[in-house]
């Protein structure tokens, strides 16, 4: 919302970004904010930047508020599952 | 009139000297004109700024719009170039400042320039139009919908404060535009930047305009007001007709 407001956060993982290659997550950036191609008004973003390659190797998420707290439901539901 | 134009990527000095890219678009007939510099909304450097661009040429005037995020990641799409920037912390205050210094310096030293220069903003470029109204050498501003010009930005946010303590510095006439229905900025907010600049005997003229909210002026968006976004395009040009011409 024209603020930056931004939550910066670690990440240990992996994610297949631009051109289908993989790549190792150190970090994401997430913030609730105008969105470039989702149609809403405000969506929450989150940036998964692959340093190593520059700013335009990323995976972007724009997720309308709904779905992000659906994803983060299920997110806990799949994480409950585990072993 | 003719309404043919030219558009162009052009490198220009920004703060500190640095070398940053910038869009440019001129008219194709005589001048003399003015010039208006435009600050990309948050979403970036990116195709509907660059028709804003051009069709300030189409009205007439040399038009600049630098790229704030060049630093950060030149040569990347704006929406990626965005997110670094978002991750670097955002746009610095004296940074924009000195980056609107160049683009307004580029545009008087074009032979076709009166001398004149106006600038306007869109999102966070409403605030960083005020911004640099207070600091820079312009003839005019245009605030459309800015937050935190007045208001207080969100603990954790890296634009730690609002533009209340530099308004007296206010060196332009300002036309601003806002929604009645945004909450950044809140009616309230441009209530309290109205009374603000009357205390200070600034010029100032404000619309604000009914089922709208922010960022009706994007045609790409949902938040498109095609009303609101007519009738802020002649107070536009009505603004800048008075105060960049000659």
């Amino acid at each position: 919302m024209c603020t930056y407001a931004t939550v910066h956060m670690a990440l240990d993982g992996s994610a297949k970004g631009p051109n289908g290659e993989w790549f190792p997550l150190t970090t994401a950036t997430v913030y609730f904010d105008h969105p470039v191609h989702a149609m809403a008004e405000h969506t929450l973003n989150i940036d998964i930047p692959d340093p190593a390659r520059g700013p335009s190797a990323r995976v972007a998420l724009e997720l309308t508020a709904s779905s992000a707290r659906a994803l983060v439901a299920a997110i806990e539901e799949a994480l409950a599952s585990g072993p | 009139m003719s309404d043919s134009l030219t558009a162009t990527t052009v490198q220009i000095s920004g703060a500190g000297g640095d070398p940053i890219e910038a869009y440019l678009a001129r008219p194709d007939a005589d001048g003399p004109r003015g010039g208006v510099v435009v600050i990309h909304h948050m979403p970036g450097y990116d195709r509907a700024t660059k028709e804003i661009v051009r069709r300030f040429a189409e009205m007439g005037y040399a038009a600049i719009c630098p790229n704030l995020y060049f630093r950060e990641a030149p040569g990347a799409a704006p929406d990626d170039a965005a997110a670094t920037a978002r991750a670097h912390g955002g746009v610095p205050d004296q940074r924009l400042v000195g980056d609107v210094a160049g683009a307004a310096a580029h545009l008087r030293a074009l032979p076709t320039s009166n001398g004149k220069v106006g600038v306007i903003g869109y999102c966070s470029g409403g605030r960083q139009s005020v911004l640099a109204a207070c600091h820079v050498d312009l003839d005019a501003a245009v605030d459309c919908y800015g937050a935190f010009v007045t208001g207080t930005p969100p603990e954790g946010a890296p634009m730690r404060s609002n533009l209340v303590d530099q308004l007296p510095n206010l060196r332009a006439p300002l036309l601003g535009l806002f929604g009645d229905d945004d909450k950044y900025p809140s009616p309230e907010e441009v209530a309290e930047l109205d009374q603000i600049l009357n205390a200070h005997g600034k010029v100032h003229e404000f619309h604000s305009y009914p089922d709208a909210g922010h960022a009706f002026f994007s045609v790409d968006r949902p938040a498109y007001r095609v009303a609101a976004a007519n009738d802020g395009w002649q107070r536009i040009a009505a603004f800048f007709g008075t105060y960049l011409k000659g």
